[in-house]
C-alpha cells in the first residue's frame, strides 16, 4: 500500500485529528489506528470499496471526542502535559531518543570540561589574576555555544556545506576574542565579552535552521527556540542555586567548607552544561507543552504598556526632562528590547490569518510609547554628549538604540496598516524575520571594529 | 434490539476478561468475538473498547504488549493475568446471581401473564349485566 493512496491519506487526516486529543497518546492512537486498519481491511473483503470502508469503520469507532473523554478519565494524569525525556518501553523510537540523551549527557560534560582545560595553561580564573579574568570574560561563549551547535547538528544532520559557515564563524569568533591586544578591565574587553556571545548565537541559529537560514518559518523557529532555551535555563539555574545553597550549608554542618569547590567547579561548569541540556529539554519539549515565551508576553504586555504611559503620564505633569546620568542609554537600550521581545514573541504565537483584536492594538500603544519615551531620552543625550565625548560604550549603546528604534518603528508602522485593514499580519512577521541578521551584523561590527577604532582602551 | 447503555459497561468487564482467557487477543479480535458470540445483538462502540481495556490494565487484571500483526504493523495485545483470572470467576459468580434471580422473577411474571390471558378481567363483564 503506497503511502499517497486515498486511504491512506484519509486515515493520516483521521490521526491528524485524534493527535489533538492531549488524553490520547501517540500509543493509544496507534493502537486505534490498527484497529481501524483491520476494521476497514475486514470490511474491504466483505466488498466494500476502500473509502466506503473507511467511512464504516470511522463511524463504528464512534466519536472520538467522547473516546478521548473516556481515555481521559481513565488518565486523568495526562491532561497535564508531561514532558517524558526518558524512552517509554512501548515507544517506536526509544532507542534513538535513548540516543539523544547520551550525546546531550556527554556534549554537556564536554562543554563543563572545556571551561577547566586553561587551567591546564596556568590562567585560573579564581586566583584573582585580572589577566586570567578577562581571558575568561572574553572566551565564555565559546566554552558552550560550540557544543550548543554540536548538538544541533547532531540532531539536524544537514550536508557538510552548513557545517562550513559555521566553523568558520566559531573560529572567527575565537580569533577576534584573542588576538586584539586588549587593556584589562577595559571599555573594550567589556563590549566583547558582551556581545561576543550575540554574534556567535549566530552560529548555534545556523546550527538550529540546519543550513536553511533563508527560510522564514525556520527562522521563527529560532526565535521561539530562543525563547524557550532562556526560560528554561532560567529554571534550571534556579534549582542549581537551590540545589548549592543546600550542599553548602549542609557540609558546613559536618565542619567541611566546600566553598572553594562550588563556586570554581560546581558552578561554572553546571551554567555550561545546563545550557546543552536546557536546549535539549527545548527540543524534546517543542509540540508537548505550551511555549511559556508568548505566555508571558500577555502576561507582561499590558504591564509594560501600564508602566510606559504611566511614566510618560508623570513627566508631562511635573515637567521634568530625563536626568541623564553615565548609563541611562544603557538603560533605555534595555528597555527597547524588552518592548522589541514582546512584540516578537507576541509575533511568534500569533495565528497570522486571524483577524485584528485588543490585543494588537495593545502592542501599538505599547510600541508608541516606547518610542517616546526612548525619542525623549534621546534627545536629552545628544544634547549632553559633548559633554560625555564618544567613549567606546556610548557609541555602542547608541548603536544598539539605534537599531531597535528601527525595528520598533517598523513594527509600529506594520501594526497600523494592519489594524486599520490595510496589510497582512504576515508582512509583521516578516519584517521580524528579515530583521534579525542586523542584530547579528551590528553585534560582529563591535567585536570586529569597535577594539581597533578605540584602541583597545 | 438496542442494549443499554448501562448494561453494555457493565458487562463489558466479564466479557473481555472471559474473552482474553480463552486466548491472548487485540481489540480488534476482541470486538469481533464479541459480535460474533451475541449473533450480533451486543454492539460496542469500537473505540470504547480501548478505555476498558487500559482500566483493566491499571486494575492489574490484564498485560498489554507490543507485537506484530500478520501485515508487519504494531499491535497491542492483551493477556489476562492471575488476579485478571481471579476478578473473572468473582464476576462470575456475581452474575450468575444476577442471572438466577432475574430468571426467578420472570418465571413468575411469565406464568402470571399467561394466567392474565387466559383468565381476562374482561371490561366487557360489566357489559353483559347491563
Amino acid at each position: 500500500m503506497s503511502s499517497d493512496s486515498p486511504l491512506e491519506t484519509q486515515i493520516g487526516l483521521w490521526r491528524d485529528y485524534l493527535r489533538h486529543h492531549p488524553a490520547v497518546h501517540s500509543a493509544d492512537a496507534e493502537e486505534l489506528e490498527d484497529h481501524l486498519r483491520a476494521q476497514i481491511a475486514s470490511l474491504a473483503e466483505a466488498g466494500l470499496a476502500e473509502d466506503e470502508a473507511f467511512l464504516v469503520a470511522v463511524k463504528r469507532l464512534g466519536n472520538l471526542d467522547a473516546v478521548s473523554r473516556e481515555f481521559a478519565r481513565e488518565h486523568s494524569e495526562r491532561l497535564w502535559k508531561q514532558l517524558v525525556v526518558a524512552p517509554g518501553s512501548d515507544d517506536e523510537d526509544g532507542p534513538r531518543r535513548s540516543r539523544e540523551a547520551w550525546v546531550v549527557v556527554a556534549l554537556a560534560c564536554l562543554a563543563a570540561i572545556s571551561f577547566k582545560v586553561p587551567e591546564l595553561f596556568g590562567r585560573h580564573l579564581f586566583a584573582g589574576d585580572p589577566a586570567a579574568q578577562a581571558f575568561y570574560a572574553r572566551n565564555a561563549s565559546l566554552f558552550v555555544f560550540p557544543f550548543l551547535a554540536g548538538y544541533l547538528l547532531w540532531k539536524r544532520r544537514p550536508g557538510g556545506r552548513a557545517l562550513v559557515p559555521i566553523a568558520l564563524l566559531f573560529v572567527v569568533g575565537l580569533l577576534f576574542a584573542n588576538v586584539y591586544p586588549f587593556a584589562n578591565r577595559g571599555h573594550t574587553l567589556g563590549l566583547t565579552a558582551s556581545h561576543l556571545p550575540i554574534a556567535l548565537w549566530l552560529a548555534v541559529g545556523l546550527a538550529y535552521v540546519g543550513g536553511k537560514w533563508r527560510s522564514r518559518p525556520r527562522r521563527m523557529d529560532l526565535v521561539r527556540f530562543s525563547g524557550e532555551l532562556f526560560i528554561y535555563y532560567s529554571l534550571i539555574a534556579l534549582g542549581g542555586g537551590v540545589l548549592t545553597a543546600f550542599t553548602l550549608v549542609m557540609f558546613q554542618a559536618i565542619g567541611l567548607d566546600v566553598n572553594w569547590f562550588l563556586s570554581s567547579w560546581v558552578v561554572p561548569c553546571g551554567a555550561l552544561g545546563a545550557v546543552v541540556i536546557g536546549a535539549w529539554l527545548v527540543e524534546a519539549k517543542q509540540s508537548v507543552i505550551e511555549n511559556m515565551a508568548p505566555v508571558l508576553t500577555r502576561l507582561f504586555t499590558p504591564l509594560f504598556t501600564a508602566v510606559l504611559l504611566a511614566f510618560l503620564a508623570t513627566m508631562a505633569w511635573r515637567r521634568t526632562g530625563i536626568a541623564v546620568e553615565r548609563d541611562v542609554l544603557i538603560g533605555f537600550d534595555l528597555l527597547l528590547a524588552v518592548v522589541v521581545g514582546l512584540v516578537l514573541y507576541a509575533v511568534s504565537a500569533r495565528d497570522p490569518e486571524a483577524p485584528a483584536g485588543a490585543f494588537d492594538a495593545l502592542q501599538l500603544v505599547l510600541v508608541l510609547s516606547a518610542l517616546v519615551v526612548d525619542a525623549i531620552a534621546l534627545a536629552a543625550i545628544a544634547a549632553r554628549i559633548s559633554a560625555f565625548g564618544f567613549s567606546p560604550n556610548k557609541v555602542a549603546a547608541l548603536g544598539e538604540n539605534v537599531v531597535l528604534l528601527v525595528n520598533l518603528v517598523g513594527s509600529a508602522w506594520l501594526y497600523l496598516r494592519f489594524l486599520r485593514g490595510r496589510a497582512s499580519f504576515a508582512a509583521l512577521e516578516r519584517w521580524q524575520t528579515a530583521y534579525l541578521p542586523v542584530y547579528f551584523a551590528w553585534a560582529w561590527c563591535v567585536v570586529i571594529a569597535f577594539p581597533p577604532v578605540f584602541g583597545f582602551q | 434490539m438496542e442494549i443499554g447503555k448501562d448494561l453494555v459497561a457493565a458487562s463489558a468487564t466479564p466479557l473481555v476478561l472471559a474473552i482474553l482467557a480463552e486466548e491472548d487477543s487485540y481489540g480488534y479480535a476482541i470486538l469481533k468475538r464479541v459480535s460474533e458470540l451475541s449473533g450480533g445483538e451486543l454492539q460496542w462502540t469500537d473505540g470504547m473498547l480501548y478505555p476498558v481495556l487500559h482500566r483493566l490494565e491499571r486494575l492489574g487484571f490484564v498485560e498489554a504488549r507490543w507485537g506484530r500483526s500478520e501485515t508487519g504493523r504494531r499491535r497491542r495485545y492483551y493477556h489476562l493475568t492471575r488476579r485478571g483470572r481471579e476478578q473473572l470467576e468473582a464476576q462470575r459468580q456475581q452474575w450468575r446471581v444476577v442471572d438466577s434471580t432475574l430468571r426467578e422473577i420472570w418465571k413468575d411474571t411469565i406464568e402470571r401473564t399467561i394466567e392474565g390471558l387466559t383468565l381476562p378481567t374482561a371490561p366487557w363483564g360489566a357489559w353483559s349485566t347491563t
